[in-house]
């Protein structure tokens, strides 16, 4: 703790910030966490509709999903190690080759959902509400939870973006390199929570 | 917290990380396509939590950072298990 | 130490010249304590507008039959009375202007850990302030819900709930990034020689009130917007008929908001400490009893939510479960009440206004705290559920509680964070007058919620008249001593550096700088080498 001689102004903490990421994550990890709770009591309560419900969804669609995050969640990481190791240029792409594989989950999620509106199953649509209170609650927390973790594709994507144009302007770099590891940290969350949201929907059997 | 130097993760680690996760994923896939009953969903969650830890420690740096990082994790998750087993009180038992 | 000589001051906080003058230097400011100001402000003007509400629907209340207002206002002026003084009050509370105020300078740094991510959450703060502001005048009126937006009314009713409910979602996102600031600033920032356990006892109470607003405050946010996403989307998360399950919106929602209780209570606790500390010229009684207890209240008030539901339908053993959790919560709130007690005990106590707010604040806190073994218990609860008695064991835990504790901080602190006195003996008169008036307003609710008397309605039995009676006097004298108090406050005079620096003999380092402090408080980051309440022997 030798800080007191900075100014205020610029005195910066990579420590401070890297557990002030980690508090955010707990937060996004409780927010999350309010959603597997009402999943895990409606799943209790409609066993039957959710597992017969969970079949309309295409595992394999799901499976290439998971593969593609825990790919990018390699990727991100490897970027840290290429930005602590001084290689500027790999660090690009692989930070790039990050975001393409977001966008490609993007994607994939858009065809997903896309199909599933196209089948008329969309929260207050006239088929799903003459299905059974099961079926509405899994599609209800389907499109909920997929896609406010979509919203947080995007979000992390942008924070990538920003991460990728600061270490190209040489801001953030081997000596400074908070905002990509946060970055990474929030990409891993999304990771996680997706790692969960797998089983939960496309598995149930 | 001491700010001893960074812990730099190789490129092989790495991959070896990735290549455990896509396994575990695979056999999450292949024993939920298997009639186990409720194990079915236990298994399911008990990969899925494996793999978590794994995402935790490695890609996000838990196991080579500070103890107080580990610590917090894990009070959260703590607290919130026990929230949902308190929910689960009332379900379990309503008439 | 740092020295306070008035030989070489440097310009206070309040008349320090940055990049921007006037307004500007106020609302584009990153300076703790500039925002700390800006908290104070906004909350005062909400709990002013919040009072207002209050006295009307005491004046409806004044006799049975409609006086002043039909039902339909009568509903939406108590749902938009407690949506104020809740979010827009008493959850940024203590926290978010003394807070942010004290916690640099008390644990010796220059400012927050995010100077910017503050300003940022003041802004938040304001925009679900307007957004529910917004949702007030705008639509289908205003909502009528009541503050908790139960469903599955919250999904039916006609009134403009959506914009309410999504205000009171980006000032939970205020409140979660002022958690996080001050929980990596009391771990980053601390002082040299500024061990966790040489911190003072506020700073501790605000740890555990910070931690809460992290982990329980995302979980209502959720619940927050499955509502808004029921309500234009047709999901049905919680509307019956859809399959959802509205205890399971009671249980999402209290999970937040009994924590946030303790977001309320825990700095106010952590204040009273701080003075009675003060004025009893020793040292604490039991500083790790007291710091440990905030951590204990905040985990163990994080599990007991399901107190609030026991005649919603729940099983038998998560009543009795949560019965239970909940008097365990009574243990570390005694344990705060016993050791302030032994602090006192052969002090010499210096008798000025904070002190007696804080004797107002343990003598209130305590009747709150005593009738809420009432509620706690399942029996007697289903005898008093929704009646007027949770009304009145509510306000006397937050109004009485942390409301008062609010005043006695701002009356602690006056002379630190703005270098003036106001007229003590106003202030004692102050404090006379509502602690008459809280009283009187309030305890003849307990009486009235034992005699069956239910909560939300505008009109009542005739055998209820007297003592509404008595209790709309009660918030009249109420509401005036809170005006004396006020101008009092806002008529006080500028002393000496000498007087100012420290009035009240007090040991902690916002004490050991000048009054105001100047920008970066310090000239030079202390070093810590002793307890926090040692007594200088000099």
């Amino acid at each position: 703790m030798e800080q007191q001689h900075v100014a205020h102004t610029d005195h910066f903490d990579p420590v401070a910030s890297k557990l002030g990421m980690w508090l955010f994550i707990f937060t996004e990890i409780l927010l999350f966490g309010g959603l597997f709770i009402v999943y895990s009591v409606y799943r209790y309560k409609h066993p039957v509709e959710f597992h017969l419900a969970a079949e309309e969804l295409d595992v394999t669609i799901g499976l290439i999903n998971t593969i593609i995050l825990l790919i990018s969640s390699m990727t991100v990481a490897m970027s840290i190690t290429a930005l602590q190791l001084g290689n500027k240029k790999l660090t690009l792409i692989l930070l790039g080759t990050t975001g393409l594989l977001a966008l490609v989950f993007l994607v994939n999620k858009y065809f997903e959902w896309g199909a599933k509106i196209h089948h008329d199953i969309y929260p207050g649509s006239e088929f799903l509400l003459s299905l059974s209170k099961g079926d509405m609650l899994f599609f209800g927390l389907y499109f909920f939870m997929t896609g406010l973790h979509a919203l947080h594709i995007i979000a992390g994507l942008a924070l990538l973006g920003v991460a990728f144009f600061k270490v190209k302007n040489g801001s953030v770099n081997k000596d400074r390199i908070s905002l990509l590891e946060n970055g990474g940290l929030y990409w891993h969350l999304v990771d996680l929570i997706w790692i969960f949201l797998f089983p939960l929907f496309y598995l149930i059997h | 917290m001491s700010e001893h130097k960074n812990h730099i993760s190789s490129y092989k680690s790495q991959i070896v990380v990735l290549l455990t996760l896509i396994v575990l994923t695979v056999l999450t896939v292949t024993i939920t396509s298997v009639h186990l009953g409720p194990f079915n969903t236990a298994a399911a969650m008990l990969i899925a939590s494996v793999k978590a830890t794994i995402v935790l420690l490695y890609f996000m740096h838990l196991k080579f950072d500070e103890k107080i990082y580990r610590f917090m994790v894990t009070l959260v998750l703590a607290i919130y298990a026990v929230v949902i087993i308190i929910t689960f009180f009332d379900y379990l038992y309503r008439p | 130490m740092t020295g306070n000589s008035s030989t070489h001051r440097l310009p206070s906080y309040l008349e320090y010249q940055g990049k921007y003058t006037g307004i500007r230097s106020w609302i584009l400011s990153t300076d703790h304590k500039r925002i700390a100001l800006l908290y104070l402000y906004s909350q005062i003007f909400f709990f002013l507008a919040g009072l207002v509400m209050g006295l009307f629907m005491k004046l409806e209340l004044i006799a049975p039959g409609q006086q002043i207002m039909g039902p339909q206002a009568y509903n939406a002026l108590f749902t938009v009375h407690g949506l104020t003084m809740i979010f827009l009050f008493i959850i940024p509370g203590l926290a978010a202007s003394f807070g942010n105020f004290m916690i640099p300078i008390m644990i010796g740094a220059k400012d927050v850990a995010f100077p910017k991510l503050n300003l940022f959450s003041w802004y938040l703060f304001i925009a679900g302030a307007v957004i529910i502001l917004v949702g007030i005048f705008s639509g289908d009126g205003p909502p009528d819900t009541g503050w908790t937006f139960y469903a599955p009314y919250s999904l039916k009713t006609n009134t403009n709930v959506v914009l309410s409910v999504f205000g009171a979602f980006v000032l939970g996102f205020s409140s979660i990034l002022t958690g996080l600031n001050f929980i990596v600033t009391i771990h980053r920032m601390r002082a040299p020689g500024m061990g966790f356990f040489r911190m003072p006892l506020f700073i501790w109470s605000l740890y555990g009130t910070a931690w809460i607003q992290l982990l329980a405050t995302p979980v209502v946010g959720i619940t927050f917007l499955m509502v808004v996403a029921d309500r234009l989307l047709d999901i049905g998360f919680f509307d019956p008929a859809k399959g959802g399950d509205p205890v399971l919106y009671q249980h999402l929602f209290w999970i937040y908001s009994h924590p946030a209780v303790y977001i309320m209570i825990l700095p106010a606790m952590g204040a009273i400490t701080e003075i009675i500390v003060t004025f009893s010229r020793r040292t604490v009684f039991g500083y790790k009893a007291i710091a440990m207890s905030s951590l204990a209240i905040a985990f163990v008030g994080y599990l007991v939510w399901g107190h609030h539901m026991f005649t919603s339908g729940m099983s038998e053993t998560a009543r009795l479960i949560f019965s239970f959790l909940t008097f365990l919560v009574a243990i570390p709130s005694a344990i705060k009440v016993f050791n302030w007690t032994a602090t006192m005990y052969k002090g010499s106590i210096s008798l000025e206004p904070p002190f007696w707010w804080a004797m107002a604040f343990i003598f209130i806190f305590m009747i709150g705290g005593l009738t809420g073994l009432i509620l706690g218990s399942v029996s007697t609860d289903v005898h008093v559920h929704d009646t007027m008695f949770v009304v009145a064991h509510f306000h006397y835990i937050v109004f009485g509680g942390a409301g008062i504790a609010f005043f006695a901080a701002l009356h602690y602190w006056y002379p630190k964070m703005f270098g003036k006195m106001y007229n003590k003996k106003i202030a004692n008169w102050g404090l006379i007058g509502l602690f008459v008036g809280f009283n009187t307003t309030y305890l003849p609710m307990f009486f009235l919620g034992f005699m069956g008397m239910p909560r939300r309605y505008y009109d009542y039995l005739p055998q209820f008249a007297d003592l509404n009676l008595l209790s709309t006097v009660g918030s009249w004298v109420m509401a005036t001593s809170l005006l004396l108090v006020i101008v009092n406050l806002l008529r006080a005079k500028k002393g000496t550096p000498e007087e100012m620096d420290n009035p009240w003999g007090g040991r902690t380092l916002e004490w050991t700088i000048e009054s105001p402090p100047s920008l970066e408080n310090f000239e030079e980051i202390p070093v810590i080498d002793r307890e926090p309440y040692e007594l200088k022997s000099k």
